[in-house]
């Protein structure tokens, strides 16, 4: 990335940058971050369509003093397998990362099933196998009922 | 082969050998089912019984199964009895019936119950249907109606007639004869054919398998016709549901082109689909497949109840 294209998206002091976001995924991402709860410390910064050699055109969000959540991190690596995470201090990129799927994902997404148990208000939290990820297909270890549609499913 | 302490959730959960194991001990087990022998292997071992939906034979014959094996059951048979109306999660009714039981043997409206029921529970776990998920020891029963009608699975060719979209008994059935070579002819209304999923996992099992939408053909050369419900339910027009639930009635007329040593099986109720005039043929073997129900069952939690208590 060059130094004038950088520039439009201000560079952060702390916190995260979540790169090479499919293009037009952001706002998902966002959501997935819960952009609107963070603290008042929190700046978030957002580009869309931005020119990237590996993708052509790709997302990225910064976030100012927060790190992500293993499930936040599962969450991205559903909706935006292609992403990187890199954590900022004092301006450095002190860690740069592929987002990677666990082989189980709990709690990040619930089962399109509504007749699945895991709907039921039964204290367990959703549960998933990845049984296929390129494309991802995750499959209920409850109930079995294989999905590909991850957005509509955040827990 | 041991099942000792092991859950049963889906049929999926049992290789060929064991399946076997099962058949043959259920053999066995035929005249202590009948009463005409004695044998007390649970003497002393409760088994829990959570009906949380309705069920007739599935839960008399999982009951009549552990009084021929001298054991005790405890029963919820209806949900409204139980604390569950006061808002008792699963989770919690299964402690407590895990803490009383040496196993449960659970039927439940909702898919994913039983693996639930396996992780909340201490004892083993047998599904007995949850919502349209898996029924294993109905696939165990099936099997054993065909075995002791031909003496073997193997070579035989299966009609699966009728629903086979929502049908939970035939989807575990299928799965089951594919795993015994058995040639299979799926004969249903468009609408409700095999989900494709399952279909893929079948043909990667190398399963003989080819689509017979006309019945007759389909009946000429089978050796078992399993005829499943066409539920009313599933049809948004009630004049559809009439015209497809009345092409796939099976009477006397069409049993007429089939062979003399064909077997029509129906797990029961029946809504229509199998005519009552099929009775009196030989064809017939949907009441000893749901006699069948309880040596299999017998054999079920004897090889899962063997030995000291808990999960393996």
């Amino acid at each position: 990335m060059t130094a004038m294209r950088e520039l439009r998206i201000a560079a952060i002091k702390n916190g995260t940058v979540i790169d090479h976001i499919g293009n037009g995924l952001a706002i998902d991402v966002l959501r997935i971050i819960n952009a609107r709860g963070l603290d008042r410390d929190s700046t978030v910064s957002v580009g869309i369509h931005v020119r990237s050699g590996k993708l052509g055109w790709k997302d990225i969000v910064k976030v100012e003093n927060m790190e992500l959540s293993a499930r936040k991190v599962n969450a991205i690596a559903l909706i935006a397998p292609t992403a990187t995470i890199s954590i900022i201090r004092d301006f450095k990129v002190q860690e740069k990362r592929p987002v990677d799927l666990p082989d189980t994902i709990v709690g990040v997404v619930t089962c399109p099933n509504p007749s699945c148990i895991s709907n039921q208000g039964e204290p367990i939290e959703s549960e998933f196998r990845v049984t296929r990820r390129r494309p991802v297909v995750l499959t209920c270890v409850f109930c079995e009922r294989t999905m590909d549609d991850f957005l509509a499913h955040l827990a | 082969m041991s099942l000792r302490g092991r859950d049963l959730i889906s049929i999926r959960d049992l290789t060929k050998e064991e399946i076997l194991a099962l058949l043959a001990s259920a053999r066995k087990m035929i005249p202590y089912a009948e009463g005409k022998r004695v044998m007390h292997p649970l003497a002393d071992r409760i088994v829990a019984m959570g009906f949380f939906e309705p069920s007739t034979r599935t839960r008399l014959s999982f009951e009549a199964a552990v009084h021929r094996l001298g054991g005790n059951c405890i029963t919820i048979a209806d949900a409204a009895a139980s604390s569950m109306r006061k808002g008792e999660s699963l989770s919690d009714t299964i402690r407590m019936l895990s803490s009383y039981a040496d196993a449960i043997v659970l039927r439940h409206p909702n898919e994913g119950a039983a693996q639930l029921a396996a992780r909340a529970a201490d004892v083993p776990i047998v599904n007995a249907g949850d919502g349209a998920g898996q029924h294993p020891s109905q696939t165990l029963l099936d099997l054993a109606t065909m075995q002791e009608a031909f003496g073997t699975l193997s070579g035989l060719k299966v009609v699966l007639l009728g629903d086979l979209r929502y049908g939970r008994t035939v989807h575990s059935l299928a799965y089951a004869l594919a795993l015994f070579g058995v040639e299979i002819v799926l004969s249903s209304p468009p609408e409700l054919r095999l989900p494709q999923e399952l279909r893929d996992e079948l043909e990667r099992t190398g399963a003989k398998m080819s689509l017979e939408p006309d019945m007759r053909k389909a009946v000429r050369d089978a050796d078992v016709l399993y005829v499943t419900r066409i539920q009313k339910e599933r049809f948004g027009d009630e004049g559809e549901y009439r015209k497809v639930a009345g092409s796939y009635r099976i009477d006397a007329h069409i049993l007429a082109d089939a062979k003399q040593r064909l077997v029509v099986m129906h797990p029961l109720p029946r809504a229509g689909e199998v005519a009552p005039e099929v009775d009196r043929t030989s064809h017939a073997a949907y009441f000893r497949q749901a006699f069948l129900g309880v040596p299999v069952r017998m054999a079920l939690l004897d090889a899962i109840l063997a030995g000291p208590k808990g999960k393996e």
